[in-house]
């Protein structure tokens, strides 16, 4: 199966369209005991993540123009479906090589807390510098969407993005949004449903080779790991991680964390 | 156990063999796949428009000529409004919550019978303290939040920061901490959580030691009635509006210059170190959306800071009206405390009654004038007509506020040391604890927290020493 | 692009563009993944856009966002002026 599910899918049935499936949206603030699913939100600084955020959940976190307003993790909830999602709001970040204290948040909570779908918030007049960022999440999650947003401005700058060609080279679904416009918010929760539920199943792209002596020298280690720790997404990237002497990642599996928080879904970060 | 280590072990040794350009050539090949997807991705319609509305508009606001003249215009601008605007709504809630229903309880409370300490404990203490918060720090800051919210979600807060970033480098302090230090002008403890877009420990201690130099809001009300009653006063009323925000904005500009030293005195002794590196992104401007700005400032952070200052208020307000009627022989604990605290007010040009607030608001900075006005009551409590019994706040308009202040033998020397007291002063509770939360050290704790109430002794007291030499 | 001078970044005056050679090998750490991860690379197109008033920070157009740098760190970018 290819994956390009950007293209509008043959709305046969009802239930299969994001406008008749927004009525089945149930804000639900933070009043969340137990759901089903959890997303965890992702993204470059100032891409509107916390709008997104917002919109999901009917939340109103307030929503500053400048990099590193949401350094906290805020959490909230809805019902879609008929299935309870959990939303995780992570700091905003350029990167997740965790040279920072909320890079490391972010980065540890996609690999470690394994949330069902991670959304990848990315400011669509930046593209090229917020693929930086998409790419480093495809590698360490096989369930992500990413959500093309501030659509409104890239219209503004003339900017036009082909959603289709980007979803096929990134092997995820990508949804163009104007969040604070609550435009192709149905959309994007029609795509976190179906990739949280299985019916799509993404292809993310990979890194490829980045020299042939590098390729040498880990793969005895990415046959280790894989054997130690056979649930995880990506073992070539941990490895990258742990030659670049990454020492989160070299914490996490000295605690064994890679094994046991496979099961654990509620993760506490220490933070500072 | 054996599998993991054996990995780390490995991992170590070929971390060794490869070359420091790995992490280059890991984030060379991600940049080269990101060009090449977003390239197949992108195209423009047309040309790139010439003109630039984000660069022209940067030019300005971080001009040479421009650049600090137009931040201070708008900060003033900000204060002005809020001074102006808050008066009338402020008169209003006075009018409803102190003139009409405060009698209306009390003459209720009489023909139930209700018995004199619970009608003065209820109606007395916690009704008027809530209904003194509300009158008084709801308007200005239903004003000022959403114009600070419109500020910040155009962008412009980032641009301040790449200002002042020279005067910060040369404090030794981090350059976002303009950042932190300006969502401290919001609410501190927000502030001192948002120093964690600091890397460096050092800097980010420095940050949160002085994010208190940061007039947050509970100070404002405070700062603003004070600046209108008794500086305002000093000039024609044509100008009175304006001269208030000036002091005020050069109260906040004060606590910033402190926050400047405290940060070079700091990283000069006990936190010495290099300032480190940083990038600040300046954003693209986004139009705000305006109502949705106002309704959200409003119910979020209005009502919430509202809410707190009202559950704080609510028990002080009973603990006002305890220490006001508990006598012991015929003078009441509130009095003793007044009169023994009144020789160190008189040396630092402030008096008994305001350290004495300063003692029962720890909790909260909203309600210092609350306080301060009902223990007013209590000390000229034979100021015929106003108010009735101990400790009943008083049921006042602006100029039964000054008549009451002047009565209280206060001068523009307690003004201006009651404004300058109230940016130097230990943090709320809330700030304390989160300073604690963040820090996790008591020690760091104990410094934030004595640091500036020490600073606003000494300052208050050189002030009113050269104040009196002059006068 | 001709055989062009290599100076650091700056010295790149406003309104200049300017292809990124080489990150100096003094520039290590914490400090060189920063510009990485900003996508301060090599080739990378880097446009001078605007000084603070005190003159000590820079605002570069790098990829899309203004990012701004104080000139200790700048020295250790190698360009060469397009």
């Amino acid at each position: 199966m290819t994956v390009n599910t950007a293209v509008p899918k043959m709305y046969g049935r009802c239930e299969d369209c994001g406008i008749y499936n927004m009525a089945n949206l149930k804000k639900l603030g933070i009043n969340m005991d137990k759901w089903d699913y959890m997303i965890a939100l992702a993204g470059n600084p100032n891409t509107g993540k916390s709008t997104v955020f917002n919109a999901l959940t009917g939340l109103r976190q307030h929503t500053g123009n400048w990099p590193g307003k949401t350094v906290t993790r805020a959490e909230g909830g809805f019902i879609y479906n008929r299935r309870g999602y959990k939303l995780v709001d992570l700091p905003g970040t350029y990167s997740l090589m965790a040279t920072s204290l909320d890079e490391e948040v972010a980065r540890n909570f996609v690999l470690f807390a394994k949330p069902d779908v991670t959304v990848i918030v990315v400011d669509s007049t930046r593209l090229e510098r917020n693929l930086n960022l998409v790419l480093q999440i495809l590698e360490i999650t096989d369930r992500a969407v990413v959500c093309l947003n501030l659509m409104d401005e890239a219209k503004r700058k003339q900017i036009i993005v082909d959603e289709r060609r980007l979803a096929r080279d990134l092997g995820v679904p990508v949804i163009p949004t104007s969040a604070r416009y609550n435009q192709g918010i149905p959309e994007l929760l029609e795509a976190v449903h179906d990739v949280a539920t299985g019916r799509v199943v993404c292809r993310p792209h990979r890194v490829k080779s980045i020299s042939a002596k590098v390729d040498n020298i880990i793969k005895p280690l990415i046959t280790q790991i894989k054997s130690a720790f056979p649930n995880l997404p990506n073992a070539r990237w941990v490895a990258l991680r742990l030659l670049d002497g990454d020492m989160s990642i070299m914490n996490a599996i000295r605690d064994d964390g890679l094994g046991e928080l496979n099961h654990a879904p509620a993760f506490n970060l220490a933070v500072a | 156990m054996n599998k993991t280590d054996d990995i780390l072990r490995k991992a170590s040794k070929l971390h060794e063999q490869i070359d420091d350009e790995f992490h280059d050539q890991l984030a060379e090949s991600l940049y080269a796949d990101a060009t090449r997807i977003a390239d197949r991705a992108v195209s423009y319609t047309g040309e790139k428009p010439r003109f630039d509305f984000d660069r022209s508009l940067d030019r300005i606001v971080t001009s040479r000529i421009w650049g600090f003249p137009l931040m201070l215009l708008l900060f003033t601008l900000v204060f002005w409004l809020t001074v102006e605007g808050a008066n009338y709504p402020s008169a209003m809630l006075a009018f409803v919550f102190i003139d009409t229903i405060h009698p209306v309880l009390h003459s209720w409370a009489n023909t139930i019978g209700m018995t004199w300490w619970v009608s003065g404990l209820l109606i007395d203490g916690l009704y008027l303290a809530t209904a003194w918060v509300i009158s008084v720090m709801l308007p200005p800051m239903a004003i000022f939040f959403p114009m600070f919210t419109l500020l910040e979600d155009f962008g412009y807060l980032p641009r301040v920061a790449f200002n002042l970033d020279n005067i910060f480098k040369k404090a030794g302090a981090h350059g976002k901490q303009s950042l932190s230090m300006m969502m401290g002008f919001g609410c501190n403890a927000a502030g001192i959580i948002a120093t964690r877009i600091i890397d460096s420990p050092r800097e980010r201690l420095i940050a949160i030691i002085t994010n208190n130099f940061a007039l947050c809001n509970g100070r404002w009300p405070t700062q603003i009635l004070i600046a209108t009653l008794f500086i305002g006063a000093l000039v024609p009323p044509f100008w009175a509006g304006i001269i208030s925000a000036l002091s005020v904005v050069g109260i906040a500009l004060f606590g910033i210059v402190l926050s400047l030293l405290v940060s070079w005195g700091l990283s000069n002794s006990i936190l010495k170190g290099e300032a480190s590196t940083f990038s600040l992104e300046l954003p693209s401007y986004r139009p705000p959306r305006f109502w949705q700005t106002i309704y959200t400032s409003l119910i979020d952070r209005t009502l919430i800071v509202l809410w707190r200052a009202i559950v704080f208020a609510a028990p002080a307000g009973m603990v006002i009206w305890l220490i006001a009627n508990i006598t012991i022989g015929e003078i009441s604990i509130a009095e003793y405390m007044v009169h023994f605290l009144n020789p160190i007010g008189w040396l630092i040009g402030l008096n008994g009654v305001i350290l004495v607030a300063y003692i029962v608001a720890i909790p909260a900075n909203e309600i210092i004038i609350p306080t301060v006005l009902m223990l007013m009551v209590l000390t000229v409590k034979n100021a015929g007509g106003m108010g009735s019994g101990a400790g009943v706040m008083f049921e006042g308009s602006e100029n039964e506020m000054m008549t009451m202040f002047s009565m209280g033998d206060w001068t523009l020397l307690t003004a201006v040391n009651l404004m300058l007291f109230s940016l130097l002063h230990n943090p709320c509770s809330t700030a304390i604890y989160t300073i604690y939360k963040e820090t996790g050290s008591i020690k760091w704790t104990a410094i934030s927290t004595f640091l500036p109430i020490i600073m606003g002794f000494v300052i208050c007291f050189m002030v009113a020493f050269i104040w009196r030499l002059v006068a | 692009m001709s055989e062009q001078k290599v100076i650091t970044l700056q010295h790149l005056k406003i309104g200049q563009h300017a292809r990124v050679v080489s990150i100096s090998q003094k520039c290590h750490g914490l400090e060189r993944r920063r510009f990485i991860d900003l996508g301060i690379l090599p080739g990378t197109i880097i446009v001078a856009e605007m000084r603070s008033p005190s003159g000590d920070l820079t605002a570069y157009l790098i990829r899309g966002s203004v990012i701004a740098f104080r000139s200790e760190q700048t020295r250790f970018i190698n360009i060469s002026i397009l």
